[in-house]
């Protein structure tokens, strides 16, 4: 190819990438580190510079906490799981590509639009005193008064109720990191184990599931940090009755307006988040797929 | 067809009518509660299928104080949060798709990272700082937020867009005699103005949909998620209703125009294959 001059600009473009990636950089420097140093002076340091662990003891010592570090491994631990197999699932039914599977797949995706504010009220109105499911039960003549399925008195309810609700809500995300992940794989692979005459379930143990595995990984890690988080779900269908972490790092701001014990959760959640992430980075990682 | 056949076929349709269903009832149901006659959702027994049709659920909750305030700054917070976004990401997802560069594995994997990041409670320490800024109770230091929630996401999905616009066809426009910047204006961009408009809206839905940071970082100029959590303990069941319904309009819009852009925005995985 000749090179004409223009092209030759194009070559030497060396530091184009730099500064075009720069203000992306630059801001995640701002609004990551300053806001995570801010966490830290906030959760160790009184208003007269002193070293302090006094905000985390009050954080552990208070009459939430343990309940609501309780209540937030047991949502995670069941939802997570719960979640990964209903999305995979959903994705490799849709992977057969029957037809109408793309609009089943938008279907599926369509919580993954919904705020998590909305999607507690849409459920708060389906488990209410007076809501969907009891007006259903009574129409069914299977009750007379309405359950309260969200009082203080059933957390075993209130608890049923949000997973629901959050199995409901955020499966859509990791059914799309699965499907995207197994959109990538490429067919040969498949048929060459056909060919070998592997049963359609040895080739997804096999096969497909090996390979699937890095968008397992990240389905996990990103799911399970948005599950830590959880709180207007929560809080939408059942206020304080089952606390979280994330809810109570809220509440210690807005009612008792204590960023320093606030920051105390804040921070747990991202020491929490990082250590899962490192554990599924570490434990899952995807193994050589040998020829 | 054989027997056998149809019957898996009859088998698959059927779990995937249902499944359709989990997620399509739910949504029926806030819409039908939304236009339920007001004291009908007080009522016990209360038929699943209202009596008639009223808007005067949705108007109580458009008329309930701050309302329609916190509307217009929520949307004020979105078209800042999708500006800035853009700006700052954009180039970053040009970058990524166009060079091949030192560092570039690095930056791409740092940007997933970013994506998993608990972002959102990042608001908690940044009260003081924004204090100190004079950006507390703003709507712009809102957007600051929104931002870096959104970026990492519009760097994926720019990137992926730019990478679907041949290279080829901007060193042609070079060779014509454009330079480097008009080949990308005149020949990239329009291109690539779909996926971008696509970009847009996903970023606009994730500034409208946030709750934790908005409700933690405004007192009066509170966005429409903040606006209904802070009201929750007092609010009746109708302002709820239609508070739920009244969110998921413009976010079920986006998504229908955008969808085809989904994947861009959640594949990729850390570890390589």
């Amino acid at each position: 190819m000749p090179r004409t001059p223009a092209l030759r600009s194009l070559a030497s473009e060396k530091a184009l990438p730099y500064w075009l990636i720069l203000p992306t950089i630059a801001y995640v420097a701002v609004f990551f580190l300053v806001p995570v140093v801010q966490a830290l002076l906030l959760a160790f340091r009184t208003q007269d510079g002193q070293w302090t662990t006094r905000f985390l003891v009050r954080m552990v010592q208070d009459i939430q906490f343990v309940s609501a570090l309780r209540f937030t491994l047991l949502l995670l631990a069941i939802i997570v799981p719960l979640q990964l197999v209903t999305a995979l699932f959903i994705a490799l039914l849709v992977n057969t590509r029957f037809r109408g599977s793309r609009t089943f797949l938008y279907i599926c995706a369509i919580p993954l639009g919904i705020s998590d504010l909305a999607a507690g009220l849409i459920w708060f109105s389906l488990f209410t005193q007076h809501g969907y499911i009891n007006s259903f039960l009574y129409g069914l003549g299977i009750i007379e008064r309405p359950i309260f399925f969200l009082s203080a008195q059933n957390t075993g309810w209130v608890l049923g109720s949000i997973v629901l609700a959050e199995h409901w809500r955020a499966t859509a995300i990791v059914l799309v990191i699965l499907v995207a992940g197994l959109q990538m794989i490429s067919r040969d692979y498949l048929e060459a184990a056909e060919v070998f005459g592997a049963r359609s379930w040895q080739r997804l143990w096999h096969v497909t599931l090996p390979l699937l595995k890095p968008s397992l990984q990240s389905a996990l890690i990103i799911r399970t940090i948005l599950a830590l988080q959880m709180f207007a779900v929560v809080v939408a269908m059942g206020g304080r009755m089952v606390p979280v972490l994330a809810g109570e790092a809220y509440y210690w701001y807005y009612l008792y307006r204590n960023t320093n014990v606030a920051s105390a959760y804040a921070l747990l959640l991202m020491v929490i988040s990082a250590l899962l992430a490192w554990g599924y980075l570490r434990f899952l990682r995807p193994r050589e797929v040998r020829p | 067809m054989t027997f056998r056949q149809l019957q898996r076929r009859f088998l698959l349709y059927m779990v995937v009518v249902v499944i359709a269903l989990w997620v399509l009832v739910p949504l029926a149901l806030i819409a039908l509660a939304a236009f339920t006659p007001r004291l009908e959702l007080y009522q016990w027994p209360r038929p699943v299928l209202p009596s008639g049709f009223s808007t005067a659920t949705m108007s109580f909750f458009l008329r309930s104080y701050g309302t329609l305030t916190s509307l217009r700054n929520s949307a004020l917070v979105a078209l800042l949060t999708l500006g800035m976004t853009l700006a700052v990401g954009a180039p970053a997802g040009y970058a990524v798709a166009r060079y091949v560069f030192r560092g570039r594995e690095a930056f791409r994997i740092g940007i997933l990272m970013t994506r998993m990041f608990p972002t959102s409670l990042l608001a908690i320490p940044l009260i003081v700082t924004f204090i100190r800024w004079q950006l507390y109770d703003t709507l712009i230091g809102v957007a600051f937020i929104h931002t870096a929630m959104a970026l990492p996401f519009a760097v994926l999905i720019t990137s992926g867009i730019f990478s679907g616009v041949p290279k080829e066809l901007e060193e042609a426009a070079m060779t014509l005699g454009c330079s480097r910047l008009g080949a990308f204006v005149r020949v990239a961009l329009p291109l690539a103005l779909p996926g971008l408009a696509a970009a847009a809206m996903f970023t606009f839905v994730i500034s409208w949909n946030e709750v934790f940071a908005s409700a933690i970082l405004t007192v009066r100029n509170r966005t429409l998620p903040a606006q209904v959590l802070t009201s929750l303990e007092v609010a009746p069941l109708d302002f709820r209703f239609a508070g739920g319904f009244f969110m998921i309009i413009p976010a079920l819009i986006f998504m229908a125009l955008a969808r085809r852009y989904l994947f861009q925005m959640w594949g990729g995985a850390i570890s390589e294959r």
